[in-house]
């Protein structure tokens, strides 16, 4: 429980100031974030001559490839609530995840001409097929689907998931002539380590003092890193770490939640900004998974990059509906993440008709129940419009963990 | 309808085999045989016999318990248990009956698994299946098979590598452990050769359609047909016996100039040949069927009859390369094709069979289908000029098959149809 400490309405100026000054920061992020059209990359592709711009899908790929080539993957996460659908909808059956509508859309709409390639990583069967329209609809330079390994020996699965990237390779090198060398893709690697690194301090100042970055600013900054170069990012990183690591802000009765189901298709704002209003800190959540996919370095300095790669998804792979568990249960892996974060609760969130979310939350709830941590489950879609249910339910979850004012995580 | 239904001979050898196979499973405890559960979509029933070992597939159980309107309750138990509405039906209705004391189709208790064989092709909630199931039965292996996507439209060779490296270090370990047998190559192979045999028979048998009148449904009475093929007899002697009864059942047909076989008799005027893309609707299976053949309506190909192995285009198990071919076979099923190569399948039903429409019964929970399909039908379409429709259904969930809802569509469609004809046969006469 997070109970303002005394004197906490006694904050110095210099905290509101540092507060305010993260703001245009913050602005520029969710300008960038939310373009649809992807000015901020397609310029960034404009600039010189030779280099790519790949497209890629919920949830993981290994940017470090890309970038190497002399190109940026940019994560397409759909129209969400920008979009209106109208072609979208001929494609899909009312009875499928929202998101795929708004990608066709955006893809009809030409908002993703100037993209070289479209990567569909394997994660569900509507992506899947997403891909097969993009084919159908002579979209980019290419397009791949990722047939990320279900098998996680090295010689297995590893062999194949590296032939894969290998594939991503040549398809950039048909557009660019380009082949990285072992030092550029060691420098590529290192520049996203550097990423994940700072993103994993942010969340783990925030574990302590959410107050600092509301979730909502904290998703606008990490969703523009999916449309920028990595550099850039890098640097919005540090400086808003050097923020964070003031003691800004005024804590608030809030309890700490987990987010937990909403890793593909992305909630709107307005939800993430309700489960805020509602009494909640999220200090974990699963929304822009791939960004913090893997856990940890990958071997910046191996004579063999891409094994590193490989060899990092292996075994270094956070958890998620998407890959197959064996031997190392999801559901352990979020208790144990929400015991680290030292989380009142979690919060199931996940996009209404996702199999692979939906078919995971009874057995996540059981592993609540067993080990006394609460939950509440809800659905949403992207373009959801209502919040006032999601709210109300978030609100009346927080009132009741603060109310028996128990310590759930045990 | 013209005739009684007489049973087939090859009906009455299905209906043995079946019973055959649950009357081993009920015994599986006393008789020490091993049990496999697995998917039908990229089966490895040939590597479950080469180690003497008996296959349930959840998937068949299901549709049985759909058949049987037993369906609707198993659901509802499973989303007592925190399943969501949204998802796939076949896994709520697998859960509700294994909840509900694992009661088989045959009412005898089907034994629980000694292995959980993921072997699963073209469907990504396969996959979220098992690591339910596995959580149900703790303890019991799972042996997962990773059948990569004909992304490219082919099968390369390192998807062949990465199948046969999955049989060789994760599958046949198991199986071996489970079992306490060693994996025979020699006598795999034999048993492969059957599954080419029964292979064979199965596309002439769906390339009879190509008569006029079709001796057969290719979908309503196909689903019957692919039963020993999907349902762990591909690779036995008795498949091969079945499929050779079958198939000489429907030559007879064709000889006589019959049509297709319908539960109240032969349907004596063909009136529409139809293409048909997606799974049925198990719950209300005879009503759905009734409102074609009523209609005339015969089916004359269905993706649904390949989505447990395709050999249209040549594919057979091959005893010279058993585990390529294993992996091979798995990569072929109907929904692990891209979308293009599907379309390309389904404008070839529609060509060689000469049908008048194309129709898709969308599935509510199976995204694996469905997603796609408004795209399928735009493109055969423009391709072919031909009439397409579009109904909507559940595989067996009760409370998704609307009666009045899809009679009134396809009305419309037989009526377009109908229409289509009356115009062709008048731009014939001029
Ligand atoms: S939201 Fe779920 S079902 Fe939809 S594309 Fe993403 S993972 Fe697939
Ligand atoms: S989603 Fe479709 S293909 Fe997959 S298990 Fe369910 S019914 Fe079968």
């Amino acid at each position: 429980m997070n109970a303002a400490p005394l004197g906490a309405a006694f904050k110095p100026d210099k905290s509101r100031f540092m507060f305010a000054a993260l703001q245009p920061l913050v602005e520029t992020c969710k300008q960038t974030a939310f373009d649809l059209h992807f000015r901020h990359a397609k310029n960034w592709k404009a600039a010189e001559e030779g280099r790519v711009l790949v497209g890629y899908m919920p949830i993981y790929f290994p940017r470090e490839v890309v970038h190497a080539s002399r190109g940026l993957a940019a994560g397409i996460l759909g129209g969400g609530d920008r979009k209106q659908i109208i072609k979208g909808d001929a494609y899909y059956q009312s009875y499928i995840c929202h998101m795929p509508r708004g990608i066709i859309e955006m893809a009809l709409d030409d908002n993703l001409n100037d993209f070289d390639g479209f990567i569909f990583p394997s994660i569900c069967d509507v992506i899947r097929n997403l891909s097969g329209m993009f084919r159908m609809l002579g979209k980019g330079k290419f397009v791949k689907y990722m047939d990320f390994p279900q098998n996680f020996l090295p010689a297995v699965g590893g062999v194949f998931y590296k032939k894969e990237l290998l594939h991503v390779q040549e398809e950039i090198f048909k557009i660019n002539g380009y082949r990285p060398s072992t030092d550029e893709l060691n420098h590529s690697i290192a520049l996203y380590n550097e990423n994940r690194a700072l993103t994993e301090d942010i969340y783990d100042i925030r574990q302590q003092f959410p107050w600092r970055l509301s979730f909502e600013d904290l998703y606008f900054i990490l969703r523009a890193g999916l449309a920028m170069p990595v550099e850039e990012h890098n640097n919005i990183l540090s400086q808003v770490l050097d923020h964070i690591r003031q003691d800004i802000g005024e804590p608030m009765d809030k309890i700490k939640v987990v987010v937990s189901g909403a890793f593909c298709e992305q909630p709107p704002p307005g939800v993430i900004k309700s489960i805020e209003i509602a009494g909640c800190y999220v200090v974990d959540d699963d929304l822009l998974l791939g960004s913090r996919w893997i856990q940890g370095d990958i071997d910046a300095d191996s004579d063999d990059p891409i094994g590193a790669i490989v060899d990092a998804y292996l075994k270094q792979s956070t958890f998620s509906s998407t890959v197959y568990d064996v031997g190392n249960p999801k559901e352990s892996r979020l208790i144990d993440l929400a015991r680290r974060r030292q989380a009142d609760g979690i919060l199931f969130a996940a996009p209404s008709f996702c199999d692979p979310a939906l078919l995971d939350r009874p057995q996540l709830q059981k592993a609540c129940d067993d080990a006394g941590v609460r939950y509440i489950s809800f659905q949403y879609s992207e373009n959801t419009g209502q919040f006032k249910v999601i709210k109300e339910q978030v609100g009346a979850f927080a009132d009741s963990i603060k109310l028996w004012e128990e310590e759930l995580v045990n | 309808m013209s005739k009684e239904v007489v049973k087939e001979k090859s009906m009455v050898l299905q209906k043995e085999m079946l019973a055959g196979l649950f009357k081993e499973l009920s015994q599986a405890h006393e008789t020490g045989k091993k049990v496999v559960y697995t998917f039908v979509p990229g089966n490895l029933s040939e590597l479950i016999h080469a180690f003497d070992m008996l296959p349930v597939y959840p998937e068949i159980n299901a549709l049985q318990s759909g058949m049987r309107k037993n369906s609707g309750a198993f659901i509802r138990e499973a989303e007592k248990a925190g399943h969501s509405e949204d998802v796939c039906t076949y896994v709520k209705c697998d859960i509700g009956m294994m909840l509900n004391g694992n009661i088989g189709p045959t009412g005898e208790k089907l034994p629980p698994p000694d292995l959980l064989l993921l072997s699963y092709t073209g469907c990504f909630t396969f996959m979220k299946w098992f690591e339910n199931l596995e959580r149900y039965y703790p303890g019991v292996p799972v042996a997962m098979l990773h059948t990569p996507y004909q992304e490219g439209g082919k099968i390369t060779q390192e998807m062949r590598d990465y199948m046969v490296e999955q049989l060789r270090l994760e599958v046949i370990p198991k199986m071996e452990k489970v079992s306490g047998k060693k994996f025979d190559e020699r006598k795999l192979a034999g048993i492969l050769e059957n599954s080419a045999r029964a292979e064979d028979l199965i596309v002439k048998i769906f390339d009879t359609t190509k008569n006029k009148p079709s001796p057969i449904d290719a979908y309503f009475a196909g689903v019957y047909y692919i039963g020993p093929i999907n349902t762990g007899f591909r690779g036995t002697p008795e498949a091969v016996i079945y499929y050779e009864t079958l198939y000489e059942e429907i030559l007879e047909r064709v000889r006589l100039g019959l049509g297709p076989i319908t539960p109240e008799g032969e349907m004596e005027e063909e009136r529409f040949r139809l293409v048909v893309e997606g799974p049925p609707n198990w719950t209300s299976f005879r009503e759905f069927w009734k409102l074609f053949y009523d209609m005339g309506a015969v089916v004359v190909a269905s993706s649904y009859t390949k989505v447990g192995g395709m050999y249209d285009y040549g594919f057979r198990h091959d005893p010279a390369r058993p585990l390529e071919s294993l992996g091979e076979y798995c990569m072929n099923c109907y929904t692990n094709l891209n979308l293009p190569q599907r379309i390309d399948l389904l404008e070839k039903c529609i060509t060689e069979y000469q049908a008048d429409g194309f129709l898709v019964n969308s599935i509510k929970s199976c995204n694996s289908f469905s997603a796609g399909q408004l795209l399928m039908m735009r493109h055969l379409e423009e391709r072919l000029g031909i009439p397409v429709g579009f109904i909507e259904s559940d595989l067996v969930d009760p409370r998704y098959f609307s009666y009045s809802n899809i009679k009134n569509r396809l009305d419309s469609f037989f009526q377009m149809l109908g229409q289509r004809k009356v115009i062709k046969g008048q731009l014939e006469i001029v």
